[in-house]
């Protein structure tokens, strides 16, 4: 990236970065010194203050509630996963009268925050009698959210692909359903698995919205913490912030992972492997008369190549 | 109808500051965004690492942990106070700021390598390179993904809710208390969303083809 925004830097260039360098230090340096004296002047190091977290009991009740975030995290994962493909098949339906509606659906959720859908669950939904604990509706709304957001990321990722998979699907003669499970769906889900994880980690981070709906998760928790002896209130807000980032870094970690995994080897698994190895061989014998088969295959080539996430 | 026209006060209070927080939200992530997404192509080894580090910090944080810091542990650090609006501004636009640095990024990385080649090759100072050749480009295709940006930040506001502010995710446990029912006074808040979001995505829409250049 930078070598090509920029020349290789000359004597003058690398004084002037040298400077810029120094003084990107000297600015990040007053700020941390100035919000760490200001720390030590509200006594925010003092023993008092750390004090709760020397008890093993806060401790437990600390895993208690990580093991409630995970619960919900979980659950909600799974459940958004198997929504997000009802919810795109659906919206790929040939049928106006299933695509219409769960196209609506899809963008209703889409647009109302995952927050007001809580509220909806936990404060409306007992008007008409139907009483929710928290955890459902957290897990709910998670749910039909990032259901209908996955769902519009697989739509993309099976649209992204050539037409020609589709049609040749159809002309070994796979039905609708087969095409879409054996030829489409698998492509899409290789092409966008990064999208997915990265949107597992929205999941796992929206489920500190639980909070405001009084779900006893981990940042519930943080917020009982700050009630206690020293009234630790920044120390919780480190220690609880410290748990959610290191969950959130293993999870980016591993949509990283599969991103750098699916570019370095586009084609190890699936059928276009020997396609694309002796590909010259059985195109050339089957006439050449489509030359648009042909240009769509070799797209297909490309687009493995490059799998955009 | 009577929820709404019945308490016109409220919702007239919970809209506004809704929009408070979004635009004021806004021109932050969009100021330290630009200066941390610049940071994160510039050519110094140290600008570089700062900018990462910041974005992978912030952006493994949920809002609502942010939010925690700043409603509740900046009155503890004994500085001026400021009221729980300007606050959940400052979390909410040092959260989005993390987004616009990467759609800046992402931005500057697709124009082509050719381009900036080219513009040094006539002997384009940095400058130029920039300002003549490579913003312009980036600045199309960062439209797009921008708005889907705000569109999120538009949501987040709500999230203020939780820190005793009053806007429309807040607004339910206000007309509570006047003896509203909470059921159909979300559903409003819903539909007002909707109705903004659908407003962002037609001004998305708008803005990207007003600026589209035939290639």
């Amino acid at each position: 990236m930078t070598s090509v925004l920029y020349d290789v830097p000359g004597p003058r260039a690398i004084l002037r970065n040298r400077l810029i360098g120094v003084a990107t230090v000297v600015v990040v340096l007053a700020l941390l010194g100035f919000i760490g004296y200001r720390f030590y002047e509200s006594g925010q190091f003092d023993a008092s203050r750390w004090y709760v977290f020397t008890f093993s009991a806060v401790w437990t009740q600390i895993f208690g509630a990580l093991g409630r975030t995970l619960a919900a995290f979980g659950l909600a994962a799974v459940l958004a996963l198997v929504v997000g493909f009802v919810l795109a098949i659906g919206r790929m339906s040939d049928h106006a009268w299933v695509r219409i509606p769960v196209t609506a659906i899809t963008e209703f959720f889409r647009a109302v925050p995952v927050l007001v859908l809580m509220m909806l669950l936990y404060y409306g939904l007992p008007v008409l009698g139907v009483k929710m604990e928290p955890y459902w509706a957290v897990v709910l709304a998670l749910m039909v959210y990032n259901g209908s957001v996955l769902a519009e990321v697989l739509r993309a990722g099976v649209e992204s692909l050539p037409r020609g998979q589709k049609e040749a699907g159809f002309a070994i003669g796979l039905r609708k359903s087969g095409v879409m499970r054996l030829i489409l769906l698998p492509q899409a889900i290789r092409a966008m698995l990064p999208v997915i994880v990265a949107q597992l980690v929205v999941t796992l981070k929206d489920t500190a919205l639980g909070f405001i709906i009084t779900y006893p998760e981990l940042l519930y928790f943080a917020k009982q913490l700050t009630s206690q002896q020293g009234r630790p209130v920044l120390q919780s807000a480190f220690v609880i912030g410290g748990i959610y980032i290191v969950m959130c870094l293993i999870l980016s970690g591993v949509a990283r992972w599969l991103e750098i995994r699916t570019r370095r080897s586009p084609r190890t698994r699936g059928g276009a492997a020997p396609l694309a190895g002796d590909g010259l061989d059985p195109r050339l014998h089957g006439g050449g008369t489509d030359t648009e088969l042909i240009a769509m295959q070799r797209g297909v080539g490309k687009f493995d190549g490059t799998s955009t996430g | 109808m009577d929820v709404i026209f019945g308490n016109l006060d409220l919702w007239g209070e919970a809209l506004r500051n809704t929009l408070l927080i979004f635009f004021g939200g806004a021109v932050l992530a969009l100021v330290l965004g630009f200066i941390v997404g610049a940071m994160r192509v510039a050519p110094v080894p140290i600008a570089r690492a700062v900018g990462t580090l910041y974005v992978n910090l912030i952006r493994n944080t949920p809002l609502t942990l942010v939010f925690f810091f700043f409603i509740f542990g900046y009155p503890q650090l004994g500085l001026p106070k400021l009221s729980t609006t300007v606050l959940g501004i400052l979390a909410i636009g040092i959260y989005t700021a993390t987004y616009v640095a990467e759609v800046i990024r992402a931005g500057i990385n697709t124009v082509p390598v050719g381009q900036a080649e080219a513009a040094r090759a006539i002997g384009l100072p940095f400058g130029q390179v920039m300002t003549l050749v490579i913003l312009p480009q980036a600045f199309r295709s960062v439209v797009p993904p921008m708005m889907s940006v705000f569109i999120a930040l538009l949501k987040n506001t709500t999230v203020a809710a939780g820190f005793s502010v009053l806007e429309l995710g807040a607004i339910r446990s206000y007309l509570s208390e006047r003896g509203e029912n909470a059921l159909v006074v979300l559903l409003w808040v819903a539909v007002i969303f909707v109705a903004l979001v659908l407003l962002l995505s037609w001004l998305q829409r708008y803005l990207e083809n007003k600026w589209r250049i035939a290639r």
